[in-house]
């Protein structure tokens, strides 16, 4: 199995991010794996060892983002592609789409495209299908369970009824969701490997596209309205006091 | 502006937020809706007396099953013959992946999870939140048509108009050959969905700290920890089913095993946006905090007067929830009459 994980770099879930002078800022907070991704790895790294073959690490970025592709050969990726170039500054989804679906092509004889489910970032959940349509693969998002059956692969996946039991074709483009099970730490080898990792770089000439036009812009950033509540504590001499008048401060509001 | 709307719908359930979505279109004009399907005829029915001027029914035995590549196909021939400015969809998984393939069918791009619109010389700006709510951002799409999933509940569902009807055109569906097939499902847990809910009630890691509890012998710590939790939303359950709400969970709880994933309120979990949100034994981890701050009213119980839950909370009670919840809910049936 040829497998391909892609991989972006997020601020870390507990980042207190902000807008100040029109720019996003997340402070000191470290720069990480998108959680999602995690997810995405480990089902990668699963798949290669029930089945033989390499798992590739891809990402789109600047050199920094070198320590997140570092991580997920630490993690135990055979090898990563870093995707820079001075075109690639604001994209949307489906220009993102685009560059991996050609680096997956480029990458040749992939079976297997992760994702995760989405970006903790840009939250839009978009890539994976958009990819997948490019390609003209099947798209199988939020995937929870997945079994190879020979050339066909056997996924249950996430809808808000509950979980659709599909059955596609290989290649195909995976986006995984977090109840397909924790992701696995780095190990010690893995991390004395990945330090002494040189992971290429790709250029778009080396991708095989030229710059892919965005459609999407983003003409305001805003810090969300802050939310003027004071807590109004409820007291009163036993639970079903409180309970009484808690209940109908609730039912004063009108909302239920 | 001509708009489109696709109605998402389960086996022939309707998700609410396609009435929304008709809702939005009526204010920008000509409403359009896509009912795909089999056997859905009936749905077309529904979307006139929600506002529709015009339904396109695409049925055919190919589109039984929701199968994205079918559906965007079916979808993107549509749209390349007749040109809308404008297509909408709730922001549900299948909204998502349709809306996303259908943009790069039709090379254009998708805002998603859209929670304002606004349209000036015909040019939408839109509102959505980045960064699970802890940031918005405006956009606007250069390409048309303009492709839109909107965020369920942050647009109002327009009255039902009884006997209200308009014109229905049969077209062909495009289900092609591709290789890909349902083979069944798995039923959820059941009870409310959490994006659609009005009121939810969620446990976190404090539901398993009872110490009014004796567990039964012979358990070893994680099993004890498991047994207490299991009693814990057991309150929480009760509560939820008194009040018709979603049971919501934290992260913490989920991720120590108490409640499926299915019910992770948070930036990992789901976002939501109840009338009502009751957090219970849950401290408010910002990740947890920016999957429901847009909640109309929260309410918190905690035993910490510190927790930063008790910050975004218009109620809030410092004390036992292993006592006050069982109160709440028997005080909430007395009351509304169950």
């Amino acid at each position: 199995m040829r497998i391909v994980v892609c991989i972006k770099q997020v601020p870390d879930s507990t980042a207190k991010v902000v807008v100040e002078q029109g720019k996003i800022s997340w402070g000191d907070a470290p720069l990480i794996m998108n959680p999602w991704d995690e997810y995405a790895l480990e089902a990668a790294l699963q798949q290669k060892e029930a089945l033989g073959g390499t798992v590739t690490a891809v990402s789109i970025g600047d050199e920094s983002t070198k320590e997140v592709l570092k991580r997920a050969l630490a993690m135990g990726a055979d090898d990563a592609i870093l995707i820079n170039d001075p075109a690639l500054t604001t994209m949307d989804t489906q220009a993102t789409a685009q560059v991996l679906a050609a680096a997956i092509q480029q990458i040749g004889a992939v079976d297997m495209a992760f994702f995760g489910r989405q970006a903790i970032d840009g939250d839009a959940g978009l890539v994976p299908a958009q990819t997948a349509r490019l390609l003209g693969w099947p798209s199988l998002t939020l995937v929870s369970v997945i079994k190879i059956e020979g050339s066909n692969v056997r996924v249950e996946r996430g809808i808000e009824e509950g979980r659709q039991v599909v059955v596609a074709k290989l290649p195909a483009v995976f986006s995984m969701n977090k109840d397909f099970g924790e992701p696995r730490y780095p190990s010690f080898m893995g991390i004395r490997k990945a330090a002494r990792a040189e992971i290429p770089t790709w250029s778009l000439t080396e991708v095989g596209i030229s710059a892919p036009a965005s459609f999407i812009t983003w003409p305001e950033i805003m810090n969300p309205p802050s939310r003027e509540v004071t807590c109004e504590f409820i007291s009163g001499g036993s639970p079903g006091e409180i309970a009484e008048s808690l209940a109908n401060k609730i039912l004063a509001e009108k909302v239920l | 502006m001509n708009t489109w709307v696709y109605i998402d719908h389960f086996k022939g359930n309707v998700i609410p937020a396609s009435w929304e979505a008709i809702g939005v279109g009526k204010t920008l004009g000509h409403v359009t809706a896509l009912v795909f399907g089999s056997g859905v005829e009936a749905l077309a029915k529904t979307a006139f007396e929600y506002g529709a001027d015009e339904i396109l029914l695409a049925e055919d035995v190919g589109l039984a099953d929701f199968r994205a590549e079918a559906y965007a196909t079916t979808l993107s021939k549509l749209a390349t013959e007749q040109t809308p400015d404008l297509v909408l969809f709730p922001t549900t998984t299948r909204g998502r992946e349709l809306a996303g393939m259908v943009a790069i069918d039709l090379k254009s791009g998708v805002m998603v999870d859209v929670i304002t619109l606004d349209v000036t010389d015909g040019k939408i700006t839109i509102t959505r939140p980045i960064y699970a709510g802890k940031l918005l951002t405006k956009e606007t799409c250069s390409a048309k048509p303009q492709i839109i999933t909107l965020r369920g509940r942050a647009f109002p569902k327009p009255a039902q108009q009884v006997g209200r009807s308009g014109t229905l055109t049969k077209v062909s569906a495009v289900p092609g050959d591709f290789p890909t097939k349902v083979e069944g499902y798995t039923t959820s847990e059941g009870g409310v969905s959490l994006t659609d809910a009005g009121v939810i009630v969620s446990g976190g890691r404090g539901v398993s700290n009872n110490p009014a509890l004796t567990p039964p012998a012979g358990m070893d710590d994680k099993q004890t920890e498991l047994w207490r939790a299991q009693q814990g939303f057991a309150l929480v359950k009760e509560l939820a089913s008194a009040l018709g709400a979603a049971v919501g969970a934290s992260r913490a709880a989920v991720d120590a095993g108490y409640v499926s994933y299915a019910h992770q309120v948070g930036q990992t979990g789901k976002v939501v946006s109840p009338d009502v949100y009751i957090a219970l034994g849950i401290s408010g981890a910002i990740q947890h905090l920016a999957g429901m701050r847009t909640s109309k009213v929260i309410v918190a119980i905690n035993k910490d007067p510190e927790a930063p839950i008790f910050k975004l909370a218009r109620y809030g009670v410092v004390g036992d929830l292993f006592q006050i919840v069982p109160a709440l809910t028997a005080a909430f049936k007395k009351k509304m009459g169950k």
